[in-house]
């Protein structure tokens, strides 16, 4: 039997540009296919070839045996597809926007109680009917768009980017929710830019500038650096600057924080690893060495080759932050709209030379926590101070001291590199000479010399995401606030930028950093997790996924923690109640 | 802080300049408006296709009709043969009119008797009618000169000749493009300013930068300055820019200060750029901007005294006019361009554009303000 | 399988995008302010506000000598229902209000004019000054004024001594009254419709497009026909309901009378929005953005709907490569057949070829769109 789905030597090019090269490659029912890669991988790309949408330069694609070029309603009769954003008409309700795809798919009438029923518990989306769809959370809507895809159980599942903005929870459910369907027979493919979901898929095709790196089971790809991934633990000193140090150490290819641990992934031994665990220890005091299981995320940045090393150019450039009191300082923070509390008595405070997380799922209140803190929304009581200004009542010199770095890319797009450089410096107040060299140090330091006069939209994303941080701390900020800085960016330029922040860290500014994501997580010193409006926990990631600790999972990860602490507060929530 | 109101300014200058959309709609329609109204939007009738049913045959009214063929406002003259054809004629919209001679006209003129040619004109395009009965009864009062005078064979008698001398200042031919060319650049200027101010701050919300500008240092009202310079700026170039094709290649006489002129466009900008502003600061999306503009733009030009006098306008409606920034920016620009109008004249029309343009910044601004929070 | 199941399946598949259509176009606010408020602004601006005949065109008269004739003369331009009067000793009074725009033109009666005209000797003239710089208004100034004095001197003269040998008779048909009202609100109309065939659907299509619902579509089995009729006939329906909307508004607010047949009246729309549906399809599906699409139906669909249709401007009086434009703007036949329904009545061959331009034109926007509509996202 033939695979449901056969990529046959796809090229596909947009212009000049060939966003897929020579792609070959099948995929089977009842299994989960992740289509991994950063942006600009071309993931969605080689979906929209799936579907029929786009047609291939070179080579074809056959779905259920049809050819999608030859039989387009044929194949568009045997998928279902979530486009990125999910496809939905946000005017129309849950059960309007079911209905729709109902009929448009054929779905006979007999069937539709029972389908509609199956579907909306399977999506838990029941008591949300008759809400319009543009006003459900990310991880609703993501839940919706899948349901419309499967309101004909089809043979092939595309789903494309269906992890973007949703929290861990929603996340773990919809995965779940593919579980079941792999057991149905369906062949499910899955794009995704986080390589953590990799681990989880049955074969993956690992995509980076439109070539295919790997195919195959994602433990294949992992196995190839076993023996070869070590946690540092119980490092005495900075982690941060263990770190580093471990970096510039010879061998070392991989590094990243893990809560108090530092993670390396080392190359093919040359001298021995016993050599290599004394240079080790040299590098982080203290620490044992022990091994632990490769992640898909060692192994791709294995696959390309390793990470750059890790002293931060950028920190080098900015001069040490005096170290007094907090620099970000939330008390009582409390924002009510209309008879909704967002956000509710939040207090804490960030100390120079800290970086604090904000976690929670969507519409938990991290967010508005951190727009009253950046200065973006009024709090309805309590205050928030940046650098010793209040907020409210010296904005403008409050303001003057943090850098903001949100996750879209907010610069102007229109502008060219060295415009939005000169307008961010100027807005901060820089001048003359000195803006002079600062641009210049910006330039040299993220290497942006040969975009000077590209638009800003058109820059590759690793290149946005540099100049989003120059801009960002051009004025040497004491407190940088970070909103998901890294979602969708490939691992390396990931890397490169936490070394950045890691950098400035230890010359003291203060990072308040919201995000899903738990790689970033990792990176904090500590952690508030809000759900509701409130504070459920505030702790170290350790500390965090200490708390999870249980028979069944003795080393819970922190996403982990996450849905435990969660779960955990609406259990006790129920029982005060 | 001047630094970063510079910054600022320059910044949306660049915006606008550098995106390919920005300077398409600087461009564009604009240019495409000025040729396009110039030449077509003519109130004149020209080419006008005449019916005749001529139950007369004799001495006058073919002295008529060949006066009506040498007129150069006709293109064509039917002939028609009964009621049916006329009728036929003019249903079906192929004349405007139809000059019906009597039987007796020419025997009535011949002695003497009041004779009268009935002209059946469509309705349907009720101002074009007019100005064509206009045109025929100037065909008419030639012909009644030429039979006085071959009827009297003397050139004593004061009949005929109109005794009103009819003089038209400022523009001596009544050339049309001499009245819509400055207008245009009246109306023009608001589309521009509007279109470009109702985006910005849509345009910035919808790619999330506007959260970049509100954590910096910048407070509200830089950003409003930073926001209204702009337009501002954009508004004098083009106003310049018109001002050169309608001069040199238009050929309208400019008679009166250039100085005065700017003055008043800088009120009028500001005016319009309030209402910009007003509509961006509500809209979340470019969409709602633009239907916003869109909303604004039509009563404003329609009730500006471009398209129609404002007197011909009931009394309650010319009271909402005199809210208009349009209806008194035209009234400078025409005034300066033909009439070479007074600085009097032309400060007592910039007056109330100040207060316009008072009141709708400090609305912007208000408003503007309540909503970044 | 029996043989009427796809066809059926087709059905729903239809329906049900007839269905959504609908439901969003109730619930966009700005179908409903393109297609409902905005034609009734229009409408009432159309209605009161703008009026090409001029009614009270204010005037200056100098008499500079008073006389029993020069007096008479001036109470006959104050009696005059076309002028509002400001008189005066002296023109040089009245020269600054001709600059500063408060009145449009000065009637010269000279100090002579009593003597010459109780002697009956007619050699002065009165001089009729009129402000230029508005041409229309300058040339009913003109007319009126010659009206007033005609009348005046027939009426001195008390048809002893004909003035004119040939006089003219005018008869207006459909519009004695010349009532500008009445043929600017089918305008209207016209104007409405090419809003919401080509402005509203550019933008809603477009914004299918921005927001990745067209994708998902697309994504399903159904056909670009269905996918293009479900958008046209949700759309014609609403284009149907504004014009129904005006035709009320017109003839039961502004007594504009209605002497063609509403049959003829639909078909006449339904013709026009074809081509108008037809263009905001295709610019929507070249664009696929909404800021471009509006601005593309805006220059392309609302200004020669306003400029190009015959609506306020001839288009006889347009230089003739412009005369060749108006040729392929659908409006331009559509105009002409609206006033004809409202103010003569049924006149079938003249709305017959206004119809097939139409459909002519409106064919090939829809054989446009259908090609630059594959199923296809390049």
């Amino acid at each position: 039997m033939t695979s449901p789905i056969e990529i046959l030597n796809v090229t596909k090019r947009f212009g000049g540009h060939a966003a897929l090269s020579d792609i070959s490659a099948t995929a089977d029912g009842g299994l989960v296919t992740g289509l991994v890669g950063p942006d600009g991988a071309g993931k969605t790309t080689l979906i929209r070839l799936m579907t029929g949408l786009l047609a291939p330069n070179k080579g074809a694609i056959r779905l259920m045996g049809f050819d999608t070029q030859t039989n387009g309603p044929d194949v568009q009769n045997e998928i279902g597809y979530m486009p990125q954003r999910f496809g939905l008409y946000e005017d129309l309700t849950v059960q309007e926007n079911l209905n729709l795809y109902a009929d448009l798919r054929g779905l006979p009438q007999p069937e539709r109680a029972a389908t509609f029923d199956r579907l909306l518990e399977f999506t838990a989306l029941k008591p949300f009917t008759t809400r319009f769809a543009g006003k459900l959370s990310g991880g609703m809507k993501q839940k919706l768009g899948i349901a419309c895809a499967l309101i004909r159980t089809p043979r092939v599942l595309l789903l494309d980017e269906p992890s973007v903005g949703v929290d861990p929870i929603s996340r773990r459910e919809l995965w779940r929710m593919v579980q079941d369907l792999k057991d149905e027979g369906i062949a499910v493919i899955w794009s995704t830019a986080y390589l953590d979901e990799a681990e989880r898929c049955d074969r993956v095709l690992l995509l980076n500038e439109g070539k295919l790196l790997f195919n195959g089971a994602p433990g294949d790809l992992t196995s190839r650096i076993k023996d070869r991934v070590f946690q540092l633990r119980g490092i005495k000193g900075d982690r941060r600057a263990a770190l580093t140090a471990c970096l510039e150490t010879e061998g070392v290819i991989d590094g990243v924080i893990q809560g108090d641990t530092v993670r390396v992934v080392v190359g093919v031994d040359k001298n021995g690893p016993k050599d290599l665990h004394a240079e080790l220890r040299k590098a982080a005091p203290g620490a044992d060495i022990v091994a632990v299981e490769p992640r898909f995320e060692d192994a791709f940045i294995d696959t390309l080759g390793g990470s750059h090393g890790g002293r931060s150019a950028l920190a080098a450039c900015v001069a040490e932050k005096k170290r007094g009191g907090p620099v970000i300082e939330a008390r009582g923070l409390t924002k009510t709209f209309g008879d909704f509390t967002a956000a509710k008595d939040i207090t804490f405070a960030i100390p120079p030379g800290e970086i604090f997380g904000l976690l929670g799922p969507n519409g938990a209140g991290k967010s508005t926590t951190f727009k009253m803190l950046c200065g973006l929304l009024k709090p309805t009581r309590g205050e928030g101070r940046v650098a010793g200004f209040d907020l409210r009542r010296a904005a403008a010199d409050a303001r003057n001291r943090l850098g903001y770095m949100a996750q879209k890319f907010s610069l102007y797009g229109d502008l060219s590199v060295r415009q939005n450089l000169d307008f961010f410096a100027s807005v901060y107040g820089l001048g003359g000479a000195i803006k002079r060299g600062k641009i210049d140090s910006m330039i040299e330091t993220f290497d942006l010399g040969a975009y000077l006069n590209t638009n800003a939209k058109l820059l590759p994303l690793g290149f946005k995401q540099r100049l989003a941080l120059a801009c960002a701390v051009m004025h040497e900020p004491d407190a940088l606030f970070l909103d998901e800085p890294t979602s969708g960016v490939d691992p390396i330029t990931r890397r490169e930028f936490w070394g950045h922040i890691n950098g400035l860290v230890a010359k003291g500014v203060a990072i308040l950093v919201t995000t899903h994501f738990m790689d970033e997580a990792e990176y904090c010193d500590r952690i508030a997790l809000i759900y509701r409006g409130e504070t459920i926990a505030l702790g170290s990631p350790d500390d965090l996924k200490a708390r999870a600790v249980s028979s069944e999972n003795p080393e819970p990860s922190l996403e982990d923690a996450f849905i435990h602490l969660v779960e955990a507060s609406e259990a006790s929530e129920e029982a005060a109640a | 802080m001047w630094r970063r109101l510079r910054a600022l300014i320059v910044k949306e200058l660049l915006a606008v300049l550098r995106d390919p959309r920005g300077r398409f709609i600087l461009i564009g329609p604009p240019l495409l408006q000025i040729f396009l109204f110039s030449y077509a939007a003519t109130l004149d009738v020209r080419n006008i296709e005449i019916g005749v049913l001529n139950r007369d045959g004799g001495r006058v009214s073919a002295e008529f009709l060949q006066q009506l063929d040498g007129a150069p406002v006709i293109a064509g003259i039917t002939q028609l043969s009964n009621l049916a054809e006329v009728r036929e004629a003019i249903d079906n919209r192929r004349v405007i009119a139809v000059l019906h001679f009597g039987q007796e006209f020419s025997r009535d003129v011949a002695a003497g008797r009041p004779a009268s040619v009935q002209v059946i004109l469509d309705g349907r395009r009720s101002n074009s009618s007019q100005i064509v009965f206009g045109y025929l009864s100037s065909i008419a009062s030639g012909v009644s000169n030429a039979v006085t005078l071959s009827a009297a064979n003397s050139d004593s008698g004061p009949h005929g000749g109109s005794n009103i001398a009819v003089r038209h200042w400022f523009n001596a031919n009544l050339n049309d493009i001499w009245f819509i060319v400055p207008s245009l650049l009246g109306t023009l200027t608001l589309l521009i300013a509007l279109t470009v101010t109702g985006q910005s701050v849509a345009r910035e919300r919808e790619l999330g930068t506007v959260d970049q500008l509100m954590v910096s240092p910048l407070r509200v009202g830089e950003i409003l300055i930073g926001k209204t310079v702009p337009p501002l700026l954009i508004g004098l170039a083009q106003t310049t820019a018109f001002l050169a094709i309608a001069t040199l290649y238009f050929q309208v006489p400019f008679r009166g200060s250039l100085l005065l002129l700017y003055l008043s466009v800088i009120f009028f900008l500001a005016a319009v750029i309030g209402v910009g502003l007003f509509i961006s600061s509500i809209a979340q999306t470019q969409q709602q901007a633009f239907l916003g503009t869109f909303m604004f733009t039509s009563p404003a030009i329609l009730l500006s005294g471009f398209a129609t006098p404002i007197e011909n306008m009931p009394g309650w409606l010319q009271i909402i006019t005199m809210g208009n920034p349009l209806r008194h920016f035209l009234v400078i620009v025409r005034g300066v361009f033909l009439k070479g109008m007074p600085a009097l004249d032309v400060l007592a029309n910039i007056a109330p554009l100040v207060l316009i343009a008072a009141f709708t910044l400090t609305t912007a601004a208000w408003l503007f303000r309540a909503r970044m929070e | 399988m029996s043989e009427n199941a796809p066809s059926t399946g087709r059905a729903r598949r239809f329906l049900a995008l007839l269905r959504k259509e609908s439901i969003q176009i109730l619930r966009d606010p700005s179908s409903i302010l393109i297609a409902f408020v905005l034609p009734i602004i229009l409408l009432f601006l159309f209605g009161y506000g703008v009026s090409l005949d001029a009614n009270h065109v204010r005037i200056g008269v100098a008499v500079e000598a008073s006389s029993e004739p020069s007096q008479s003369l001036a109470a006959s331009f104050r009696a005059s229902r076309f002028f509002d009067v400001t008189e005066a000793r002296d023109r040089r009074a009245l020269v600054p209000l001709l600059i500063a725009g408060k009145i449009r033109g000065i009637v010269v009666i000279p100090a002579s004019f009593g003597e010459d005209a109780a002697r009956n000797v007619r050699t002065t003239a009165i001089q009729v000054i009129t402000d230029g710089s508005e041409p229309n208004t300058a040339k009913f100034v003109e007319n009126y004024a010659q009206g007033v004095w005609s009348n005046w001197a027939a009426g001195r003269q008390s048809a002893a001594s004909m003035t004119q040998p040939v006089s003219l008779e005018p008869r207006y048909w459909f519009n004695p009254e010349l009532t500008s009202r009445y043929y600017l609100v089918p305008g209207v109309i016209a104007i409405v419709m090419a809003l919401v065939g080509t402005l509203l659907t550019a933008l809603v299509v477009a914004r299918e497009w921005e927001r990745g619902t067209m994708e998902a579509m697309m994504a399903t089995p159904i056909s670009v026909a269905e996918l293009i009729l479900g958008k046209l006939i949700p759309y014609f329906v609403l284009g149907l309901g504004a014009m129904a909307l005006c035709t009320a508004i017109a003839i039961f607010v502004f007594g504009v009378p209605f002497r063609g047949s509403f049959l003829a009246l639909l078909l006449i729309s339904a013709a026009f929005l074809l081509p108008a549906l037809g263009q905001g399809l295709l610019i929507s599906a070249a664009t696929k953005n909404q800021f471009v699409a509006s601005q593309a139906a805006l220059l392309s669909g609302f200004l020669p709907a306003f400029l190009l249709s015959g609506f306020i401007y001839e288009i006889g009086s347009m230089p003739t490569i412009i005369q060749y434009i108006t040729y392929i703007i659908p409006a331009r036949y559509l105009i002409p057949s609206l006033q004809t329904v409202f103010l003569a009545g049924d006149i079938w061959p003249l709305f017959l070829t206004d119809i097939a331009a139409m459909l002519g034109i409106g064919a090939v926007f829809v054989f446009l769109t259908a090609r630059t509509t594959r199923k296809s996202l390049e």
